[in-house]
């Protein structure tokens, strides 16, 4: 017996490590499904199968009432109104956050001039700034903001402007610094502005780029949009949490195929935009 | 390139601004005017100073957050909670996932690869926190849920990366085993899996990475960690509760983004 197993040990010259890696994985392993509370028995006890079984039983038929699809019709549209308002918002934040960290505009680092250095620590404190308004996630200052103002599409808005205007933020500022910057350092040491330089040093070259960005961040904010209302900040998001609070399964499954018809269309759509721009 | 001379006509179109952008920019603008319009948001109100006053309020609540050591024990535990529930949920998806990959792959024929497709894509495009809202009917409220939840997303995710690396993989290996005599299982253990290991993994760590930011958002539909913790400071009125909680995300999510990005400096030479 012993001889089997050194010989088939023989045979593996990594058996030695592969058996330690195995243990270590065990050890670190233990605390983690205890920590989780792993107990797949919970899928299978009574009081939880008959729950789900009576939940996902009622799915089909999906709810097709005209009052409800009313609703429906209006959560989804609320939900774009969200996304697009939300972009439009977070568009207005991030332009000038771009601007002032974007390093190919700045006029301060060509000449000798004195304000090169608080030029370099304007544009790390913006840094900053963009690094913490994306830090957090959509959903969290959501519910912050559904706590501080009330329940409603506004701190959905207000969320995904915030954390989408420190994404694109960045991403721009990305996007003008890894073109040719040479056109817009041409254009400063002419002696033109920031803005000249940036409309026809930078722009031109990196236009598409930056709107198929946004259009693809847009896409992102309506499945964002979604999900933000089940912490109550509007649209489908919303009425999906209440049809499952009353595990109302017809509800919920009418709103998940709208929900994912709406993910298509979308992403549909914004591939269209992009090879318009393209 | 060769050049021509441009009639009068295509002179004056160049130089004229492209109708098409032009409709779609105004399509664009009215889009969003139209989105404000519709959610009626009263952003007068939002802004007056009277909800300025409650906001600035609000804000300096969170200023103090809870420090007391028993609190922050407590804090800390939950965050240990969200990066085991993470983990968990990545590591039951890697496994589920690399299962669902095989067929999605073409192994098995094109009726179980158009199924396994389809499975995944509607596992993966279904949100995280809709599957925990599921998950916690399931199982229960706690962990465990937001665990399951994560799996099912990821799931969807990985199966479908790791089909598209195993369709990818060379077949000369597994085929010159097969030649030699081997067993399908023990040609594509030595074959072809040595060849996607390294990939797959990069696949998972990457992913698992994602998952911590979101394990801590599902708790708010009561899936355990962070998130359920801040959901019910919040609830109850504990700004200074709630802000501890908030501070705990950050540098979780700070830390999460240095390891990465230290880690794939490293790798990239090996993963690139």
């Amino acid at each position: 017996m012993s001889s089997t197993v050194a010989s088939r040990l023989d045979r593996d010259p990594q058996a030695r490590a592969r058996a330690t890696g195995l243990l270590i994985a065990a050890v670190v392993l233990w605390p983690m499904l205890v920590l989780a509370e792993f107990r797949p028995a919970a899928l299978f006890e009574a009081g939880n199968l008959q729950v789900m079984k009576g939940f996902l039983s009622s799915f089909m038929p999906p709810s097709t009432s005209i009052e409800f699809l009313g609703l429906l019709l209006q959560a989804t549209l609320q939900t774009l109104a969200i996304a697009t308002a939300g972009i439009a918002l977070s568009f207005l934040i991030a332009v000038p956050l771009a601007l002032a960290v974007t390093h190919s505009l700045s006029v301060s680092r060509i000449g000798p001039g004195r304000g090169r250095w608080r030029g370099e620590g304007v544009r790390v404190v913006v840094r900053m700034l963009l690094a913490l308004l994306r830090a957090i996630p959509e959903v969290v200052w959501a519910l912050v903001f559904v706590r501080a103002l009330g329940l409603g599409p506004g701190a959905g808005v207000l969320a995904l402007a915030i954390t989408y205007g420190g994404m694109l933020g960045k991403v721009y500022a990305e996007i003008l610094e890894s073109g040719d910057t040479r056109p817009a350092r041409a254009l400063l040491e002419a002696g033109s502005g920031r803005l000249a330089a940036l409309f026809y040093g930078l722009v031109p070259g990196a236009a598409q780029e930056l709107a198929s960005y946004t259009v693809y961040r847009w896409e992102c904010a309506v499945r964002a949009s979604v999900v933000m209302g089940f912490v109550g900040a509007g649209g489908l998001g919303q009425l999906m949490d209440q049809s499952m609070k009353m595990l109302n399964g017809g509800e919920a499954s009418t709103i998940l195929l709208m929900f994912l018809v709406l993910v298509m269309l979308a992403d549909l759509l914004s591939a269209a935009l992009r090879r318009l721009l393209a | 390139m060769t050049t021509h001379e441009l009639t009068a006509a295509e002179r004056t179109r160049a130089a004229g601004p492209c109708m098409t952008c032009v409709a779609v920019s105004l399509l664009l603008v009215a889009a969003v005017l139209a989105s404000f319009a519709y959610l009626r948001v009263d952003f007068g109100a939002m802004f007056s100073a009277e909800s300025m006053r409650l906001m600035g309020k609000f804000i300096a609540e969170f200023a103090q957050p809870d420090l007391s050591a028993p609190f922050v024990a407590k804090a800390a535990w939950a965050t240990l909670q969200t990066l085991a529930v993470s983990a968990l949920g990545t590591l039951l998806a890697v496994a589920a996932g690399g299962a669902l990959a095989m067929p999605a792959s073409g192994r098995f024929g094109m009726a179980l690869r158009l199924a396994a497709r389809a499975l995944l894509n509607f596992l993966r495009s279904v949100p995280e926190l809709v599957w925990a809202a599921l998950m916690v009917l399931a199982v229960g409220l706690g962990p465990f849920a937001g665990a399951l939840a994560l799996a099912l997303h990821t799931t969807g995710v990985l199966g479908r990366l790791y089909a598209e690396t195993l369709e990818n993989v060379p077949p000369d290996p597994e085929r010159a085993l097969v030649d030699a005599g081997s067993g399908p299982l023990t040609a594509f253990v030595y074959g072809s899996l040595p060849l996607v290991v390294a990939q797959g993994v990069a696949y998972a760590l990457y992913r698992w990475e994602m998952n911590i930011r979101m394990a801590a958002v599902l708790g708010f539909v009561g899936a355990g960690g962070l998130g359920q913790m801040l959901y019910f400071h919040l609830s109850i009125f504990q700004q200074a509760q709630a802000a501890t909680v908030l501070l705990a995300m950050l540098v979780l999510v700070f830390i999460v983004d240095l390891l990465s990005s230290r880690l794939r400096r490293g790798l990239a030479p090996v993963y690139a």
